[in-house]
């Protein structure tokens, strides 16, 4: 039939704009699905090749000090696999070209090279020469972020003495992936780093000779983790164990797995709404395009096509659209799902990873617009291919208008003609309009979730490092130490203000609930650390008793007055009840707070610390950094600037990229929503305008008619749009709701409903500019002779 | 009270008793359309004067130029030479705004398909140009001339052709037009309706003193006309005056 194609390129350059628009959305989705499942597949293949290649462990514990004699013991535990101990330390670091102390993980390697579990990737240079104790593997994220190469030296205090140290290569581990301290929510590679010492030397400098104090351990593909991780509880119980734990707890596997299972959300919503509104669309324009086609669909049957044939013509028309969307959307989703794998490179640290898009894709891509395709054009086609030849010869019925819902309440007095016209166009086809406000509301929707993310960060930085943690400098100490060493603290430059804490590891119980994790004392008298509640309400910490995080209470299904177990996994191990005296609201971690006092007794203590909150003045910084990069008792400085400096510049950038692009898909699709719609009316209405125009309308008069429909539908849809788009913001946070890393609160700022309503409000009234100059070329006179 | 109306109708009146006052003046008018390699000639110099009051009847064959000519008196088209004058205002020139403002003032329209708006009703439709209007008249009275007082909330898809046709007229009267355009108002209609439809617009023509010109191929209206033109390859070749108007209600055709 090639003539019939001839029709169809020709009806496609007809309605070039209505194609564009809705190829463009097709492309936004195509391209979002492409995006997020090739990066998925790629990170998780990365992520699985690299757990593999490099024996990534399934069971993490760390001890106070156990033999080596033990470790034996531990690969006798059934369903163990490979064991490996290991030395593992934190200590002040000294880099040269920061002011301030960084933080390095000392891991021991074995002196002999073997294939150990958790193994290195060398990137650069060479392992460490057996008996070199000063030489260095560090971690690749913290060489470029510091800008170390092979052969320069870092300073560490180790065994309570500045130490320099050499670097000889530069590695990456499966166990930090993502490369963070501990609770903080964004990596901070230049003040923390993974260092790779020789066992010999880093055990003898910590008094662990012959000895260690973390084990990781793989499982036979029959184990049962739960079991040997209660085994090994047990096992390690006398040598200080902090409590066994998975690759579900273990920080930097969480991070990446968070961040993997995201993706693979993201890429199931997004598409859908991108190619539910396409669908709507090509039902719209199909269903107009046969409507005025009535004639031809006739002159075709009477001459002998099929009633398949134009069933097919169609057909063949919105496939063209799709597939065409669908081919531009899967090349743009190689390309930014490329970019985005990179993108991740800056945070997740894989030896390669390698972006690859599986075969499988292509056809989940082609499959899902096809759907689309057909759940959309089903109804249209099927009219065609129905309407029985003789009556489509004949005009299509006048359309039927009844008094809209206002007017049989009686309001109708107070409109005028105009407004009638627009209220009775919506609401005689309420399906249409509908859509098209849902349409629009799910670009709304989609600008306040992008936005909401920055809103929660936002929340969280200030919640926590303003109002909760007001400290300028957390020290922690390499041991605890008698509370008198608090004064000395206070003779440290610059140091206006010294608040200590005592924070102990421990295992909390309730009922068949076990959670590892740590208990706070805190001074009763503070000003540095505070307790808040959800309403920023300060929570005064009772004399005895704990204070729980909400998150973690919920978690464990306790409620203010219940009494927990607490067993503490540190010094004589005691194991206590302790009932529950107040909830905080908290939204990094997750913890437990008692007075210090309190807590020194529950441990059978005397007045103890295990390092303080500081405030400092702001002039003596430099000096104070100096002085604790050689401060051996000081285990850790965190610095609380540093913090939210860092998180702004790795998040903050990130989320303008991320914002840019929901607010370009957004666009695209409120714009198309909007063209085709208004432009699917002017054609159904051209006669009725062009009339109005006769008569002595001018064209901005009809231009109100025609797009004040459309403004219409784009004012009811803000408001929809931002009650979907908070839902979506619940459902968000409720999903982060017991995530033991951070919470997402649920705070949607006004300038982010301003700015969604504002952006749509933009593409709105561009696709109505656009339809405004096609109603500048109404055909007057044509109007007056042709019945439409 | 007095109606501005009123005052039309008085100097409607004085027309057909003595002094004549001129509406439009057409003098040299050509109109060429050029489509694609082809150049048509649709209007070849034509003169025309139409006077206040006068009921005109405009016959001719398809593509005499009948309609090209009402679309240039109507405002809707600009003439490719000669001049156009109403009440001494040359609408030759005049751009997109000027025509509008005098189609939106001066000039009422009655189509061939009567181009109702069809989401609103009868009374909307009036209203639709008496909002617009410096001084309509209510939508109701412009409806009761058309005798569809009763029918004053019903769609345009519950009303018959004819009734369609009576509120379009209803719709291009209320605003108190100087002219009243016609483009065969009874081409779709059966001829008891169509005879109607005259009546009502010759009571129009009669009551108002709306000048009124009725473009149409049915030879049988002219009867009922004060003048009756025919066209014939884009000129006016009869221009003759009824002695006696017949009323539409005796019209044959």
């Amino acid at each position: 039939m090639p003539t019939l194609n001839q029709k169809l390129r020709r009806d496609l350059l007809h309605l070039k704009g209505q194609v564009a628009a809705i190829m463009l959305i097709v492309v936004c989705g195509i391209a979002c699905l492409v995006t997020m499942l090739s990066a998925y597949d790629s990170l998780q293949l990365s992520q699985q090749t690299y757990y593999d290649r490099y024996r990534f462990a399934d069971i993490f514990v760390q001890l106070k000090r156990a033999p080596d004699a033990l470790a034996a013991r531990i690969a006798e535990i059934p369903g163990v696999q490979q064991v490996r101990t290991r030395v593992v330390v934190d200590v002040n670091l000294d880099v040269p070209s920061l002011v301030e102390p960084a933080i390095g993980r000392l891991i021991s390697l074995p002196s002999s090279p073997a294939p150990v579990l958790n193994d290195l990737f060398i990137r650069q240079g060479h392992t460490i020469e057996p008996g070199q104790r000063d030489q260095v593997l560090v971690s690749e994220a913290f060489a470029l972020a510091n800008e170390l190469a092979i052969g320069d030296t870092i300073g560490a205090v180790i065994n309570e003495r500045w130490q320099p140290l050499r670097i000889v290569g530069i590695a990456l581990s499966p166990e930090y992936v993502y490369e963070i301290q501990g609770t903080e929510l964004f990596p901070d590679n230049q003040r923390f780093g993974i260092l790779w010492l020789d066992r010999e030397a880093l055990s003898t400098a910590f008094d662990l000779k012959g000895a260690f104090n973390d084990v990781s351990l793989s499982l036979t593909p029959d184990a049962n983790p739960d079991a040997v991780i209660f085994q090994l509880d047990q096992l390690l119980e006398p040598y200080g164990g902090l409590g066994a734990y998975g690759r579900e707890s273990q920080v930097s596997h969480q991070f990446l797995d968070n961040e993997i299972q995201g993706l693979a959300v993201t890429a199931v919503t997004m598409p859908t709404i991108f190619l539910g509104i396409a669908a709507f669309l090509l039902n719209l324009t199909l269903n107009r395009l046969v409507s005025t086609q009535r004639e031809q669909i006739a002159v075709l049957k009477a001459f002998g096509y099929s009633n398949l044939a134009v069933g097919q013509h169609y057909l063949q028309l919105v496939l063209v659209i799709m597939l065409g969307g669908t081919g531009v959307g899967m090349v743009l989703g190689m390309w930014l799902g490329r970019a985005i794998t990179q993108f991740y490179t800056q945070f997740y640290h894989f030896p390669l990873l390698q972006y690859r898009v599986e075969p499988s894709l292509w056809l989940t891509a082609i499959a899902v617009s096809g759907g689309a395709t057909l759940l959309g054009t089903l109804t249209a086609v099927r009219r065609a291919v129905s309407l029985p030849p003789a009556e489509a010869m004949r005009p299509e019925p006048p359309a039927q208008y009844r008094p809209t819902l206002l007017e049989s309440l009686g309001l109708q007095r107070r409109l005028s003609p105009v407004a009638q016209i627009i209220l009775r166009n919506l609401e005689r086809r309420p399906w249409q309009a509908g859509f098209a406000i849902l349409g629009i509301a799910a670009a709304i929707a989609i600008l306040v979730i992008g936005r909401y993310f920055e809103d929660a960060t936002n929340t969280i930085v200030d919640m926590q490092f303003r109002q909760v943690q007001r400290e300028d400098v957390t020290l922690v100490f390499n041991e605890p130490l008698p509370s008198r060493a608090r004064h000395e603290l206070t003779q440290l430059p610059g140091v206006l203000r010294s608040e200590p804490f005592r924070a102990v590891p421990v295992r909390l119980r309730f009922q068949h609930h076990a959670e590892l994790g740590s208990i706070t004392g805190l001074e009763a008298n503070r000003e540095l650390r505070q307790l808040l509640t959800r309403d920023l309400e300060p929570v005064s910490l009772p004399d005895a008793g704990v204070i729980l995080t909400t998150s973690l209470a919920k978690k464990m299904g306790i409620t203010q007055g219940d009494s927990l177990t607490v067993e503490v996994l540190e010094g004589d191990r005691p194991i206590r009840m302790v009932p529950v005296a107040g909830l905080v609201d908290e939204l990094v971690g997750q913890g437990a707070y008692m007075e210090i006092g309190a807590l020194n007794e529950l441990l059978r203590e005397g007045r103890t610390i295990s390092g303080a909150y500081l405030a400092v003045d702001a002039a003596q910084l430099d000096a104070l950094y100096a002085q604790l990069k050689e401060t051996p008792a000081v285990a850790s400085v965190a610095l609380r600037d540093r913090l939210i400096q860092g998180f702004e510049d790795t998040v903050g950038s990130s989320l303008v990229v991320f914002t840019t692009v929901l607010i370009i898909f957004a666009s695209i699709i409120a714009f198309g929503v909007v063209y085709n719609v208004a432009r699917i009316a002017l054609s159904e209405r051209s006669r009725e305008l062009a009339t109005l125009r006769i008569i002595g309308f001018t064209k901005g008069e009809i231009a109100v008619i025609l797009l004040g429909e459309q403004a219409l539908v784009t004012i009811l849809a803000i408001p929809l749009g931002w009650a979907m788009g908070f839902g979506l913001a619940a459902l968000t946070s409720q999903a982060f709701a017991s995530s033991e890393l951070f919470r997402f609160p649920l705070v949607v700022s006004t300038a982010n409903y301003a700015t969604a309503a504002f952006v749509i409000t933009l593409a709105a009234l561009g696709s109505g500019g656009l339809i405004r100059r096609q109603l500048n070329h109404l055909d007057l006179i044509a109007v007056l002779k042709t019945r439409e | 009270m007095t109606y501005p109306s009123e005052r039309h109708r008085e100097s409607g009146n004085s027309v057909v008793l003595s002094s004549v006052s001129t509406l439009f003046q057409m003098r040299g008018v050509t109109k060429t359309y050029v489509m694609g390699e082809v150049t048509v000639q649709a209007l070849k110099a034509v003169d025309l004067e139409l006077t206040a009051g006068e009921f005109v009847v405009l016959l001719g064959p398809s593509g005499s130029g009948k309609s090209t000519l009402l679309n240039i008196l109507g405002g809707l088209d600009v003439p490719t030479s000669g001049q156009v004058i109403f009440q001494g205002q040359d609408l030759t020139a005049a751009g997109d705004r000027v025509l509008t403002r005098f189609r939106r003032q001066s000039v009422g329209f009655v189509f061939q398909f009567y181009n109702l708006i069809p989401s609103l009703t009868a009374r909307e439709n009036v209203a639709l140009v008496t909002d617009i209007a410096p001084q309509p008249m209510h939508p109701r009275e412009a409806l009761e001339r058309v005798h569809l007082g009763h029918r004053l909330d019903h769609f345009p898809a519950q009303l018959s052709g004819g009734e369609q046709q009576r509120v379009a007229i209803a719709r291009a009267i209320a605003k108190r037009p100087q002219v009243l355009l016609c483009d065969e108002p009874t081409g779709a209609l059966d001829f008891q309706t169509g005879k109607l439809v005259l009546e009502t617009l010759a009571e129009v023509n009669h009551e108002l003193g709306t000048t009124t010109a009725v473009i149409t191929h049915n030879a049988g209206i002219a009867a009922m006309a004060d003048r009756v033109l025919t066209m014939r390859s884009g000129a006016i070749t009869t221009d003759k005056r009824n002695e006696y108007k017949v009323s539409p209600a005796e019209l044959e055709w």
